[in-house]
């Protein structure tokens, strides 16, 4: 929990989406989960290898927050979204827009940005 | 399999008492609990305890032995964490041990003291419940969550929010006789409607309140229940329970409850019942649309149809199917833990016939409580029946 720790395979897979080489885990049989992770959650391999993400996902559906954790507290309201690419979905904050204007379907991608609160690194969706 | 007898139950009142210790609450609904029961003390062999946010809400973790003292019983205790189903998984050990043969008498309860936390301080602590390395570091709180569930349910299947506000009036209004309930007040669909937004598309009347309060019921054997001569007209008869993936965007539906719908068929055949043979229900309604939800997974509801079960009056104490005649977490309150034991113990009371909103089921003879954890990535089911 200690802040100067890092988290082994959730910072570091931040660090590549840094970098613009955002990736996922595929097993075998071409199931995609996120980091850090042994066992594929669908079927078990243990044989999981990165395999780029696509560069841009899809909003499935999405919240604005207006009572957020402390930790969240300066950022609010902010859109909280769901986006699917490919074969991983992922939760991030839609930014770059309104959250008026956040919709279903919306082209996005992915950037790690800022908490205007703590700092901390945040996942983040851009609509393209 | 044999069935369990609840020979007693007890509860708190739920509420804002942030002063109150989780000791001092558990130590309330356990006297009530051995009241009505009848049961000494002396007889109980294990208690199964049910607390989500004891650490950050009281700095106390191993609260077994803790609340065992609370209540008065010297027994092992043990604690069970599923977030807002630990109640739940305490009903399902407890009433696993009786059933093989290992126990006779136990003490089941749970707790939570969460006000003293405050709005953001609670909210952090139900954040707990997520997933914190891809779900709650991203800024999800709980209330997005059951709104981003909420927003796929309407462009799946439709739905508005008026839908949603009609589930929060009739928990409400379920609520009014129930001493024991949070919030004792009559509110309209524009009320929900106008609410401040908490995480859209939900309001603050969508969402349960921040709740203390203690709940604990006694449950037997069959056997003991007779030798004893106990008065315990009702008996758990099933029991179920449904895993899923810690974070909602890795399910396969936004919108639906795979593991509700597991722990539901796993305790109607339990049960040797059907979903068409529930007479009453108590389920997850931490937001408005869980309750939709839930009602559908466990086939009380058609999928897509569980939303306007409220507004069409289904649903309602007058309907085909009461759902929470206690006023529900919406309107009784939600102290996390105790909330699976509560569910038991508002059952009971209405199939007993001692609760102040039995009136609406006086034949009914079987019940179904959901309890659900996290974004239902943990559901326990149990069907509780009555002899008349």
């Amino acid at each position: 929990m200690s802040d100067e720790v890092r988290d082994a395979g959730y910072d570091d897979w931040l660090d590549a989406v840094e970098e613009g080489e955002a990736y996922y885990l595929e097993s075998p049989e071409g199931h995609g989960s996120l980091p850090p992770r042994r066992v594929c959650p669908d079927c078990g391999s243990t044989d999981l290898e990165e395999a780029p993400l696509p560069e841009t996902g899809e909003i499935e559906t999405f919240s604005i927050t207006y009572v957020p954790t402390p930790d969240f507290g300066e950022d609010a309201p902010y859109a909280i979204a769901i986006a699917e690419f490919g074969p991983v979905r992922i939760t991030g904050q839609v930014v770059g827009v309104d959250v008026e204007d956040v919709e279903n379907g919306q082209t996005v991608e992915l950037e790690v940005v800022a908490s205007e609160t703590t700092g901390e690194r945040v996942v983040g969706f851009r609509p393209r | 399999m044999s069935d369990v007898r609840v020979a007693g139950v007890g509860l708190t009142a739920f509420g804002a008492t942030p002063e109150r210790t989780g000791r001092d609450l558990f130590g309330e609904a356990s006297i009530e609990a051995f009241e009505d029961a009848g049961v000494p003390r002396a007889d109980v062999e294990a208690l199964f305890y049910g607390n989500f946010m004891g650490e950050l809400a009281e700095h106390q973790g191993h609260q077994g032995p803790l609340m065992a003292e609370a209540a008065g019983v010297r027994a092992p205790a043990t604690r069970y964490e599923a977030a807002c189903a630990s109640g739940g998984a305490a009903v399902r050990e407890a009433v696993t041990r009786i059933r093989n043969g290992e126990n006779d008498v136990v003490l089941v309860g749970g707790t939570e003291r969460m006000t003293n936390l405050g709005t953001g301080g609670a909210t952090e602590a139900l954040a707990l419940a997520a997933d914190d390395l891809w779900e709650v570091r991203a800024g999800m709180t709980f209330p997005g969550a059951y709104a981003l569930m909420a927003q796929a349910y309407f462009e799946e299947y439709g739905g508005e929010r008026e839908d949603l506000a009609h589930i929060a009036v009739k928990n409400h209004e379920h609520a009014l006789p129930n001493e024991k309930a949070q919030y004792q007040q009559e509110i309209e669909v524009t009320d929900v409607l106008e609410a401040p937004q908490v995480s859209t598309p939900l309001g603050l009347y969508d969402s349960c309140p921040i709740s203390d309060g203690a709940a604990a019921v006694v449950l037997t054997s069959e056997a003991y229940a007779e030798e004893t001569g106990l008065e315990a007209p009702v008996s758990i008869t099933g029991s179920g329970q449904g895993g899923d993936r810690m974070a909602l965007h890795d399910r396969e539906y936004l919108a639906r409850s795979p593991a509700a719908r597991e722990a539901g068929e796993e305790a109607y055949e339990d049960a040797g019942i059907s979903a068409s043979d529930i007479d009453v229900a108590e389920v997850h309604d931490c937001f408005t649309i869980a309750e939709a939800i839930a009602l559908e997974a466990l086939d009380l509801e058609p999928v897509g149809e569980g939303i306007t079960a409220a507004r069409a009056g289904r649903t309602t104490a007058d309907g085909d199917l009461p759902v929470n005649l206690s006023g529900g977490l919406k309107a009784k309150g939600h102290p996390v833990g105790a909330t699976g034991v509560a569910q038991i113990a508002e059952l009971t009371s209405i199939l007993r016939g001692d609760h102040p909103n039995s009136e609406h089921v006086e034949d009914a003879t079987a019940a179904l409580a959901h309890n659900a954890g996290g974004t239902v990535a943990s559901a326990l089911v149990h069907i509780l029946e009555v002899e008349r």
